[in-house]
């Protein structure tokens, strides 16, 4: 079972820091995606984007002259890419749209756009009830959600050291990734680095970059015609859980339903996976999102993270960029997920390639483990 | 806290404002189902009931996680500071601070009593001190 649609291009805009603008590099991630394909601007007739203003995907629309018959911008955070794959795929099947765009970019670091404390909306609840507090958004919401974990299954700020340890291990094998000539990182360099939220320090947190994705949805008997070898999109799920920092249990997240409904739509397992890439916002992040997501049990992703199955060579690669943790972290990571998994499955990842993936799977997280999005991806068949 | 970020009350969450100058903790519970919850809204989350009125809360609970700011988010907070989610015996979680208490002290599951930290001339913001075991 496939939904008969496909990714046939996909793209990074300039990663880093890159002095450019918003739609700059939305527009550099965008047109890279579409040459990918062999298409042109003037064949989309469907957007999806976040981020750029309060009318994203208009704006985008307007910028690139384009007068689209379907858009989407779902505010869910990192999480919205992958959900805009799920909208994408219904939206081509239903015959709305023909080819459609998802795309993201940010300058945040150039712009030094970010603040710790995030965006407060003062007509909110949490800015009643929990902004005057002074919690980091996101930062604290997920440094609670570490705490727990830790005290549930008895481990500690070394456990979730080795998330980081992983992503600069894959990072030193992609030229485009931010810490690519910064040397590995230990266990020892993470535990040293500067307290923030703890248990979370300044290296179990994503960076701060610039930059931005494109990948391009359309129909699998179209896809064929195309450029490149279509990547099938098998599957989708998502769970939207809460805004607030109170107001749902810390742990499982909404990786779990979000995840079950995507293997389930897929008739897949999380055996039958042979890349994962996850959304890295902190470490704790991924070790919560592996057990969810059902690639071990509860307590034991810490001993999974540090074992040889997810590096180099293994047989469950994690995130082969280097992740939000090393490679690029524009604030809205989700996108730069799909494109990953595309160029593995295609064959095109250079010297972090993995030996002859099938299915792929990208999840995203938004907000603060506010939303969840699950896509499964596999080479035609 | 000094400056601190100041709460605009709205048409629901006026009186728990309001109590917060008494030091008293309000909760909504459900006339139709007994549900507990917090923050207050105008529709009860377990049964879609409209008819919710104000309890007070005893002011004891668990913590059910924490992290101790060490980077405040902006001038008005002066790091470090313990930040908490809190698990009141009536059953809503709250967050909130812990106040007074060493590293050391601070752990997941550990007892809490409620108290109060002045937030502006007009309202008090609750607070948690860990529980003193005999």
């Amino acid at each position: 079972m496939t939904t008969a649609t496909a990714i046939v291009g996909a793209a990074e805009s300039d990663l880093g820091v890159t002095n450019s603008s918003i739609l700059t590099l939305q527009a550099q991630a965008i047109t890279r995606a579409l040459a990918d394909a062999g298409l042109k601007l003037s064949d989309v007739d469907g957007i999806a984007t976040s981020g750029v203003s309060r009318f994203s995907a208009t704006q985008v629309a307007d910028y690139l002259g384009l007068q689209p018959g379907w858009c989407d911008s779902t505010f869910a955070g990192g999480s919205a890419y992958e959900m805009y794959i799920a909208r994408a795929s219904q939206a081509i099947a239903a015959g709305q749209a023909e080819t459609i765009v998802v795309s993201f970019a940010s300058n945040q670091r150039s712009a030094r756009s970010r603040s710790l404390g995030g965006v407060v909306e003062s007509h909110t609840p949490e800015a009643q009830f929990e902004t005057p507090y002074g919690p980091l958004y996101p930062l604290s919401y997920y440094a609670m959600a570490a705490h727990r974990y830790l005290h549930d299954y008895g481990l500690t700020r070394a456990d979730l050291a080795q998330v980081a340890v992983l992503a600069r291990e894959w990072a030193l094998l992609n030229p485009k990734a931010f810490r690519y000539e910064s040397g590995p990182l230990t266990v020892e360099d993470v535990l040293s680095s500067t307290m923030i939220s703890s248990p979370l320090s300044a290296a179990d947190c994503c960076l701060v970059t610039d930059g931005g994705g494109a990948v391009v949805v359309t129909s699998l008997e179209r896809a064929r015609d195309l450029a490149k070898p279509p990547i099938q999109i098998l599957g989708y799920g998502e769970a939207t859980t809460n805004t607030s920092m109170s107001q749902v249990p810390l742990l499982p997240t909404g990786a779990a339903a979000s995840g079950k409904a995507a293997f389930s739509r897929a008739g897949l397992t999380p055996a039958d996976v042979d890349l994962v890439a996850l959304y890295d916002s902190f470490t704790i992040t991924v070790l919560l999102s592996l057990e969810a997501l059902g690639f071990c049990g509860p307590g034991e992703a810490a001993a999974l993270v540090a074992s040889d199955r997810v590096r180099p060579g293994g047989d469950l690669p994690l995130n082969t960029t280097g992740g939000g943790l090393s490679y690029c972290h524009p604030g809205q990571y989700g996108v730069l997920l799909l494109v990953e998994a595309v160029r593995q499955l295609r064959g095109e990842a250079g010297a972090r390639q993995v030996a002859n993936p099938q299915v792929a799977l990208a999840h995203g997280t938004g907000g603060i483990l506010s939303t969840h999005a699950t896509v499964l991806l596999g080479v035609d068949r | 806290m000094t400056d601190p970020v100041l709460p605009i009350p709205d048409d629901i969450t006026t009186p728990w404002w309001e109590a917060t100058r008494e030091s008293r903790l309000l909760l909504q519970s459900c006339r139709q189902c007994n549900h507990v919850q917090h923050y207050p809204r105008v529709v009860c989350t377990a049964c879609s009931g409209g008819e919710l009125e104000w309890i007070e809360s005893a002011g004891v609970g668990v913590v059910d996680s924490f992290t101790v700011v060490h980077r405040a988010p902006s001038p008005a907070f002066q790091a470090p500071y313990v930040i908490a989610r809190v698990r009141l015996a009536e059953g809503p979680t709250l967050l909130t601070r812990i106040v007074g208490a060493t590293d050391q002290e601070l752990s997941c599951d550990i007892p809490v009593s409620l108290a109060w930290e002045s937030l502006s001339e007009e309202f008090q913001l609750p607070v948690f001190r860990i529980t003193i075991t005999q």
